[in-house]
């Protein structure tokens, strides 16, 4: 054994534990309530501090290790009860979670950490005033009896005196309901008071109703969790009533498993891609010789059973890549939390379906538009908590998100019950900006989709938050490129919801396959609305240049294939050839080939990997046959050809592609 | 090309400062890549068009299932164009990229053999006034009375090709 062992060799899983570590924390941290934290979560946020100062201690970062000292020593104070929990200590914690996550990130790099940064974070958790003793968890009591309490022979002063024997108790009378002495509906026997009380203690809610249990049918009885700590503990509970669906995919799973690096996982899938071009090139070749029954009828088993087989292999090997989307959901209640304060809104964040399972690549991709969209739920959405209550809507709003698997998608939702769209507002904007003409009549879906447009913002304050106008037309095309939709549903004064539909996978798609002159393109079948034979008298010209075909209702652009790929095509008359009809998300569009092939899954192969992204294609892929294919992007063809016309209006005289 | 003397010097001739060069055609002249670079030489097939790229990108092929473009030297260098013959091949490199590694074929007349170079062999080019950026030249080299033109292929491929090879259109 070497006694100078390398240690940097470790670097990279330390870096991704301590990751995870900082993952657990703020998530811990977010959820610890103020006044009396679980037990449970102020241990799981110290474990994580610990063995981030352990890993970093031995992989001779410093500097991390010191830091976090101090961190785990106040977690240890808070662990001991030593120390409450105060919105104060919450917030420099959390502050000290981004301290070491930059102090990880410059690590890993190698760069130098701004030491005036660090210090001044350590130097608030150091000066954070330590709250002696924990405040005992507060129950505010709201009791009115009925009228007829006393009749019955309750006495509220025995209730008071139960009540005195679990903690400290402070009655307050409420007179209101009181009436005059001289009236003439004053009944004495009657109780006209109300009390509202606030015990200090740390009784569970049972022992509070065991007292009241007596009087239930005579009393209007509200008991609440005092301050703060209602909130958090409100959010649990309802947390704690989803069906059992998160129990088994998030802390009820114990199952092993191991760290791998991703290029081990990519070199599989592309070896198990071969393995099934390869064996299609077999179920080819096998297929050609069908003329010779008795020698090829076993032969022809054998290669159905590896067909079978190396789909199997497939499947699960793209099982591999994929990962829970909770990874992306943990970022999001930050988010809101951060964003209600500097907005001065009150607004609570419901995950759901955080188990559910997308591929790595699409979910790197997705992160960005969801951030977006909680964003905008929580500028533009939730209303201050002063319009929310005259609207006779709670203080605080709520957003939903929840992700779930439905017909070989994912789906993920995001509705906010704030103050939907105002439908007035975004046609005066889009008149204003002049994406719709002053008499157009639009139905309400037709208003809604307005606000993907590039250049809308309706935000009347132009907040840091959001409402730079760039934003939603952006939204909409990160998920139209990653083969996916989106789309609103808004009520004005009760929220928006908006769904996003994902492909599951990146890797593989159903493909079909043309023909445009001798080259053999692939277009993703999901885009496909339909395939039609084309007739010429649909056909016309717009400026002698764009050609529209009339489909059904509407005039679509059409786009010939050969010109857009610069390929010759071996079609002698238009209507020999076939349109196939595509929706790009935001438009459709007519595709002109020569042939329509069959349809086949197909591996997508990126062309950045070894060239670079070509304008218009999505990738290539490997047919049956061995050769290499074209997977037409047509979002991406049709930005393309946009631009080369839109040089050929202005005079520049670049030759078509 | 006597091959046997060729591996055996190769053996022999382990130390710094030599390296193997495979050396090939092209209009004539001979060109040479560091060995160490060349994953494979495979026989001339024509590549599947990739559309709205520069012109001296003739395509991508399948190696093995990874989908590897194809360029033409020749066009590249704007050397005059033949048809390619029996003997033309493409031989696969492998360059370094912004620490990503990337394959691409390069398509040439004919290989020709594999030499050893030592640096003092190298000398610089002069200035080649511009058929041919003297960036992408590391030197010539003289063997048996020949001069071999010895390219820096990474240089070459990452910013003589791939960069600008997709910006030809506009």
């Amino acid at each position: 054994m070497a006694v100078n062992l390398d240690l940097s060799q470790f670097h990279e899983i330390f870096f991704e534990e301590s990751r995870e570590g900082l993952e657990a924390m703020e998530s811990g941290l977010l959820n610890l309530d103020v006044g009396v934290p679980d037990p449970e979560v102020v241990n799981t946020v110290f474990r994580a501090a610990h063995s981030i100062k352990g890993a970093a201690g031995t992989f001779g970062f410093t500097n991390i290790s010191q830091f976090t000292h101090v961190l785990e020593s106040i977690l240890d104070d808070v662990r001991s009860r030593k120390r409450g929990v105060t919105q104060e200590l919450v917030d420099v914690l959390l502050q000290s979670v981004d301290g070491l996550r930059y102090m990880l990130d410059c690590a890993k790099s190698g760069a130098q950490a701004d030491e005036d940064r660090v210090a001044a974070i350590l130097e608030k958790l150091q000066n954070l005033p330590v709250e002696q003793q924990p405040r005992p968890a507060g129950w505010l009591i709201r009791f009115s009896p009925k009228p007829h309490l006393l009749q019955a022979g309750n006495d509220p002063y025995r209730l008071f005196r139960e009540l005195k024997a679990l903690g400290n108790l402070l009655i307050t009378p409420d007179l209101s309901r009181l009436p005059g002495i001289d009236e003439k509906e004053f009944d004495p026997e009657n109780c006209y008071l109300g009390w509202d009380l606030l015990l200090q203690s740390d009784a569970g809610i049972e022992q509070i109703r065991e007292i009241f249990a007596w009087v239930e049918g005579d009393c209007d009885l509200d008991i609440n969790l005092s301050g703060e700590r209602r909130q958090m503990v409100e959010r649990r509970r309802r947390r704690d009533d989803e069906p059992a669906e998160l129990e088994t995919g998030g802390k009820g799973q114990e199952q092993a498993s191991i760290r791998v690096n991703i290029d081990k996982i990519d070199t599989l899938i592309n070896l198990v891609g071969e393995l099934v071009i390869s064996q299609s090139i077999l179920s080819h070749a096998v297929t050609e010789h069908d003329h010779d029954h008795d020698r090829t009828g076993r032969l022809k088993e054998i290669v159905e059973l590896l067909e079978k087989n190396t789909w199997g292999l497939q499947e699960q090997a793209m099982r591999i890549r994929m990962q829970s989307i909770d990874i992306t959901f943990q970022r999001l209640p930050r988010l809101v939390r951060d964003l209600c304060r500097s907005l001065d809104k009150q607004a609570e964040l419901e995950i759901s379906g955080g188990s559910t399972e997308v591929d790595k690549t699409v979910l790197e991709k997705i992160t960005d538009p969801l951030v977006h969209l909680i964003r905008n739920a929580v500028d533009h959405g939730i209303e201050t908590p002063g319009e929310r209550k005259a609207a006779g809507k709670p203080e605080s709003g709520l957003i939903e998100v929840s992700a779930f698997q439905e017909g070989g998608k994912i789906i993920i939702k995001i509705k906010d019950d704030g103050a939907g769209l105002d439908p007035g507002k975004i046609l005066v904007k889009a008149r204003e900006n002049g994406l719709i003409s002053d008499t157009e009549e639009l139905s309400m879906g037709q208003i809604h989709d307005l606000i993907f447009l590039p250049g809308f913002s309706t935000a009347t304050k132009v907040s840091d938050v959001s409402g730079r106008g760039v934003g939603m037309d952006v939204v909409k095309r990160n998920i139209n490129d990653l083969g996916g939709s989106i789309e609103l549903v808004s009520e004005q004064g009760k929220g928006s919801a908006f769904t996003i539909k994902l492909p599951l996978t990146l890797a593989i798609m159903d493909g079909q396959l043309i023909r445009v002159g001798k080259e053999i393109l692939i277009v993703p079948v999901l885009a496909i609305v339909e395939s039609t034979q084309i007739r010429k008298q649909l056909l016309s010209a717009v400026a002698g240049k764009t050609e529209v075909y009339r489909f059904r209702d509407e005039y679509i652009p059409l786009l010939r294939l050969d010109k857009a790929y610069g390929i010759s095509s071996e079609l002698k008359d238009i209507t020999d050839g076939l349109l196939i009809v595509v929706d790009t998300g935001q438009q459709r569009v007519g595709l002109l080939a020569d042939e329509i092939l069959s349809q086949q899954q197909v591996v997508i192969k990126s062309l950045e990997a070894n060239f670079q992204q070509v304008p218009g294609l999505a990738g290539a892929t490997v047919l049956g046959d061995g050769t290499v294919a074209m997977i037409i992007d047509v979002p991406g063809l049709m930005r393309h050809c946009k631009g080369i016309t839109a040089a050929h209006t202005a005079g520049n005289a670049a030759p078509l592609p | 090309m006597n091959t046997t003397t060729t591996a055996k010097d190769a053996l022999r001739e382990q130390d710094a400062g030599t390296n193997q060069y495979l050396t090939f055609f092209l209009a004539g002249e001979e060109y040479g890549v560091n060995i160490l670079k060349v994953k494979e030489i495979r026989g001339w097939e024509q590549p599947t068009l990739l559309p709205n790229t520069a012109d001296y990108v003739l395509g991508v092929i399948n190696l093995r299932g990874m989908v590897v473009p194809v360029m033409d030297l020749r066009k590249r260098f704007g050397m005059a164009q033949t048809e390619l013959g029996k003997t033309a091949v493409v031989v696969v490199v492998k360059v370094v990229h912004s620490g990503r590694v990337r394959t691409i074929g390069m398509v040439v007349d004919a290989v020709s053999d594999v030499y050893n170079i030592s640096d003092e062999m190298i000398m610089p080019a002069p200035d080649l006034g511009g058929t041919i950026s003297d960036e992408y030249v590391k030197g010539l080299a003289t063997i048996q009375d020949k001069m071999i033109i010895l390219l820096d292929i990474d240089y070459l491929v990452n910013e003589g090709m791939l960069k600008d090879a997709g910006d030809s259109q506009e």
